[in-house]
Formats: C-alpha cells, sequence, structure tokens
C-alpha cells in the first residue's frame, strides 16, 4: 500500500510541474512582447528595458523556467505589476473567501444529492427518480451566470430577502453558494442514484437480506459503504469544476475571492498575478484529487490489497 | 414519451442552426439603435423587449445563435481532430510515445473547468478566434483519452492483426480498421463537448473576455442584463432561455445516441 501510495504522489508531483511549466508559457503566448503588452504602448524605453531585466525576461527560455521553478519552491511567484506586493500575499488574502464559498457549496450539495440521490435507487422508476434525473439535467445544463442571475433576480431584486451582492456580510454568501451547489449537486445526485442502485443488486446485499438483517441495516451498514467510493471519486473530480465555476459565480456576485483577483488581473493585463491566480487554483485540485486518491485507498480493503 | 422528448430535441437544434445559418435573411436589425425605446418591454411587436440603446433584443438573441453554433461547431472540430490524433498516436505508438502523451493528457486535465481557457482568453485578447483556439485547447484532452483507450481495446483484435499480416500500411489500418469501430463513442463525445463549448463560449463573453459588443453574444447579453437588472430585468430571460435550451437539447441528445449504440449493455443494467 505504501508503494502506490508513493507511486500517486510521484505522479501528482510531475503533474504539478507540467502544470507550473504550461502556467510559465502562458506568458509567452501573449500576442508580441510581453512587456509591451503588460506596460502599453506609450511606456519609454527605460521602463521596458527595466521590467525585462526585473522578470527575467532577457535571460534564455530554459533559464526563465528554472528561475520560475525556483521561485515557486520557495513560495515566491514574483511581484504584481501596479502595487508591485508579491503575487503570493495579494492571493492568500483572496484565498480564505474562495475556500468558504467552495466549502458551503460542497456541503450544501451533498445536502442535497444524498438524500435525493438516495430515495431515487431505492425506488428505480418512482416520482423521486424522475424528479432527480429531470433536475440533473436541468443543473448541468445551468451554468452559474444562467442560475446566479436568476436566483439574484428571484431572492435579490423581486423578493428582496437577500443582498445583490458583496462579501461583507453572512448574508451575502448565500446565492453565491447556492448557484455553485446546485451545480454541483446535479452531477452528484445522479451519482448516487446509480451506485447505490447498482450496489444494492449485488449478490451480497441479497445475502444479507436473506441472514434476516432489517432493511434499514442493509441499507446503511453494507450499501451505502460501498456505493460511497464511486460517489467520492467524483465528488473529487467535480471540485475541479466548482474551482472553475467558482470563478465565474464570484464574479457575478461580486465575492471578493481568488476568481475575482484573476480575472481584475487580465483586465489589468497584470500577467505574474494571473499566472499565479491559475496555479494557485489548479495546484488545490491536483491536491484535491490526491487527497482523494489516498482517501479512497484508505476506504477500500480491495485497493488497499492491490 | 422518450422518443417524442428526443424529436422535440432534434426540432429545437435545428431551430437554432437555422437561425444560425439563416438569421442574417430574416428583416432584423440586431444593431440598430433606436433611443426612443430605450428599455421598452416586451410587446406584441417586439417579443423580448429593447435593451439599453433601444435594440430589439430577439434580434441580438437571433443574431447570437450564429456566434453560439459557430463557436460551438469549431471548437469540436478542432479539438476533434487534434484529440483523435493524439489518441491515436499515442495507442499505436505505445511505449514512450504514449507515456509522455498521457502525462501531457494528465496535465491539461489539472486544470479546473474552464480555468484554462480563461487564462488563455485573456493572455490572448478578445476576439471570436481567439475564443475558439482557447477553448479548443480544453476539450482537445476529452476525445484524446476516449480514441486513446477505444484504439488500444481494438488494436490487438483479429481483424486488425490480420490486415497488418496482410501488410496494410498505417492509413488503412487506422482508416479501415479502428476509426470505423470507434467512431460511435466519438460522436457521443463530440455532442457533449460541442454543449460544453457553447456554454463556455458564452461564459467567457460574459467575463468580458469573449466576443466584443456591439456584436452579439448570448453571453455578453447575459452581461448587460446583468447591470440593468434593477431597471429593466425582463433583458435576462431571452439569452438565458436561448442558451439552455441549446445546452439541454444538446445533452439530451448526447444521452440518447449513447443509449442507443450500447443498446446491450443498458438492458443488462436494467435487469
Amino acid at each position: 500500500m505504501l508503494n502506490a501510495l508513493m507511486l500517486r504522489i510521484g505522479l501528482a508531483l510531475g503533474v504539478a510541474l507540467g502544470v507550473a511549466t504550461l502556467v510559465f508559457l502562458l506568458l509567452h503566448l501573449a500576442p508580441g512582447d510581453p512587456v509591451e503588452a503588460m506596460l502599453g504602448e506609450s511606456a519609454s524605453a527605460a521602463d521596458r528595458a527595466a521590467l525585462r531585466t526585473a522578470m527575467g525576461l532577457d535571460a534564455p527560455l530554459p533559464t526563465q523556467w528554472l528561475g520560475y521553478v525556483r521561485g515557486l519552491l520557495h513560495g515566491d511567484l514574483g511581484l504584481a505589476l501596479g502595487s508591485q506586493h508579491p503575487v503570493s500575499a495579494l492571493i492568500l488574502a483572496r484565498l480564505p473567501q474562495t475556500a468558504l464559498l467552495a466549502a458551503s457549496a460542497l456541503v450544501l450539495a451533498l445536502a442535497l444529492a444524498l438524500p435525493l440521490g438516495l430515495r431515487a435507487a431505492l425506488r428505480p422508476g418512482g416520482g423521486w427518480d424522475r424528479v432527480t434525473s429531470t433536475l440533473a439535467v436541468l443543473g448541468m445544463s445551468l451554468p452559474s451566470f444562467v442560475l446566479g442571475p436568476l436566483l439574484m433576480m428571484a431572492f435579490a431584486v423581486w423578493l428582496g430577502w437577500l443582498p445583490v451582492s458583496g462579501s461583507d456580510e453572512a448574508a451575502t454568501l448565500v446565492l453565491p453558494a447556492l448557484t455553485l451547489g446546485l451545480a454541483l449537486a446535479a452531477p452528484l445526485a445522479r451519482m448516487v442514484r446509480v451506485a447505490v442502485g447498482e450496489t444494492l443488486r449485488e449478490p451480497f446485499i441479497v445475502a444479507a437480506h436473506a441472514r434476516g438483517l432489517s432493511g434499514q441495516r442493509v441499507l446503511w451498514r453494507h450499501a451505502l459503504r460501498n456505493a460511497a467510493l464511486p460517489v467520492l471519486t467524483l465528488v473529487g473530480m467535480q471540485l475541479g469544476a466548482l474551482l472553475g465555476g467558482a470563478v465565474v459565480t464570484e464574479m457575478v456576485f461580486g465575492w471578493a475571492g481568488i476568481g475575482q483577483l484573476v480575472l481584475e488581473a487580465i483586465q489589468r493585463r497584470d500577467y505574474p498575478l494571473v499566472q499565479g491566480c491559475v496555479l494557485t487554483i489548479s495546484l488545490s485540485y491536483v491536491a484535491i484529487n490526491l487527497l482523494t486518491d489516498v482517501l479512497y485507498q484508505v476506504a477500500d480493503p480491495r485497493v488497499r490489497a492491490a | 414519451m422518450k422518443r417524442a422528448l428526443r424529436g422535440g430535441c432534434i426540432a429545437v437544434l435545428l431551430l437554432w442552426l437555422a437561425c444560425a445559418l439563416g438569421g442574417r435573411l430574416l428583416p432584423l436589425q440586431p444593431d440598430a439603435i433606436d433611443l426612443t425605446q430605450v428599455f421598452a418591454p416586451p410587446s406584441a411587436a417586439d417579443w423580448l423587449g429593447r435593451d439599453e440603446l433601444g435594440r430589439s433584443l430577439a434580434a441580438r438573441v437571433i443574431s447570437g445563435a450564429g456566434v453560439s453554433c459557430g463557436v460551438g461547431l469549431a471548437v469540436t472540430l478542432v479539438a476533434l481532430l487534434v484529440g483523435v490524433s493524439v489518441g491515436l498516436a499515442a495507442a499505436l505508438a505505445g511505449g514512450l510515445v504514449d507515456l509522455l502523451l498521457t502525462r501531457l493528457i494528465d496535465i491539461f486535465m489539472a486544470f479546473p473547468g474552464i480555468l484554462l481557457a480563461i487564462a488563455l482568453a485573456g493572455v490572448l485578447g478578445p476576439g471570436l478566434d481567439n475564443v475558439v483556439w482557447a477553448l479548443a485547447a480544453v476539450s482537445w484532452v476529452g476525445f484524446a483519452r476516449l480514441a486513446r483507450a477505444q484504439t488500444y481495446a481494438i488494436k490487438s483484435r483479429d481483424h486488425v492483426l490480420a490486415a497488418r499480416a496482410l501488410g496494410s500500411g498505417r492509413t488503412v489500418l487506422i482508416g479501415r480498421h479502428i476509426l470505423p469501430l470507434i467512431v460511435a463513442p466519438l460522436v457521443v463525445e463530440a455532442s457533449f463537448v460541442l454543449a460544453g463549448a457553447v456554454v463556455a463560449e458564452a461564459g467567457l463573453s460574459f467575463l468580458g473576455l469573449g466576443v466584443q459588443a456591439p456584436a452579439a453574444s448570448w453571453g455578453n447579453m447575459i452581461r448587460q442584463a446583468m447591470q440593468f437588472l434593477l431597471v429593466a430585468p425582463h433583458m435576462l430571460p431571452g439569452p438565458c432561455l436561448a442558451l439552455m435550451s441549446l445546452v439541454v437539447c444538446a445533452n439530451v441528445l448526447g444521452d440518447g445516441l449513447r443509449e442507443r449504440w450500447q443498446l446491450q449493455g443498458s438492458q443488462e443494467n436494467k435487469r
């Protein structure tokens, strides 16, 4: 098991390095000279030369890359263009807001998806099953920039129950968390339904019933434990969509998280900050997936033995 | 019931395709500014009302269909070509090539959702062609994984080995003996990629990174509607419903195709 674990960690580190390289190359994808794009046409030649030297852009590409990776290992993401604040400090200041939003959305999604998917699985083809599958299709086809404004119109403008936007009071969390949570609940409910449904048809469930165990006990102790594994994997995978969706949702509701920071940085052509934000979000996703993998090994004795 | 649902979905998709292709032929003026009609609510003559410059929202939704369908199809096509080539190359070459290409796929998969597209579109600058490149850069991975896995399963089947023993060249091997067998799952994936690309284009335009005003896209229409939510809430439903209808229908059809082509599998599951 330890070997398998080391392999997973090694693979994840490799992917992380690849992600960092891609993010590093992002700067050089900008049409023309990145320095010109960042400073604009009116900048003086001296300013351009200064920035070029400061960012190390006059060195050959491999040297630049080494410098970038070395900086990353020290937690150094460079300096933001305008303010000259360290990028890492700017990101750390916004990270808790995004984490709060993502965590609330996840809790909400689980609270919705588990009971819905379970009810649907217990009576395939029944009313709850139809409700769940309709909601799942709708939820998957409703992007956050459609659902968000619609929720805002209903609850903030017409009913006036909740604030329209912002990120200073607790009530402002409700709508963005709902927007993100509903989008996540849709595929989750579907997966819970499939996973529980399939587990309930397994021979060991029949055997448990035959031994005279109560229906409740079979469901909770035998079926759910086994159905939890594919659901766990999906949660890990969907967290990526959640983090990506958070960028858009933060923009809709003016939620001052890292997603809003990346969009501000793009508008200001502050490429070091854009790189830092994209890297932070992607690496969190890599870390989350690694964590799900590890949890999977702990939870499933079959994987552990292999 | 299911058949009726799918028929309806095909009808809606055809309708949007007709709008995309023939929208220009209609006597509509998506850019005509009429300052006497600013924020005019929906009426019998103007089903969706007017926007902040008095432009007809219905005309803009119809002209936005062109952007959505065009970007969706272009992205799917580019991603399909790149993805299938990479997938085939990985599976057929095997060894080190396969290992490297698989790692490359893993790295692209490590960017959550449309974040990579947001960053790419942001760095490349606004514009329709940049949107297509940014979204294709995100979408090819799914095709590559699928093509690789399918080809792997097929490449040592008897008929491929026989063809190889008979001295068939690589082109014949791929074109006659492998591709026809992996086309079905690729088409299913394409329908989902298409739906995803339509959503992602609207998302980028919503963020101000895609189609720029005065051109109309459903995404930038939703963005404008958000700005005037308190004054003119009638601006919101039109582009939202248009986007939803296109995406729901593409997804339902994808599901339908999947069920149809893997009929045996789904029946076994029901038992």
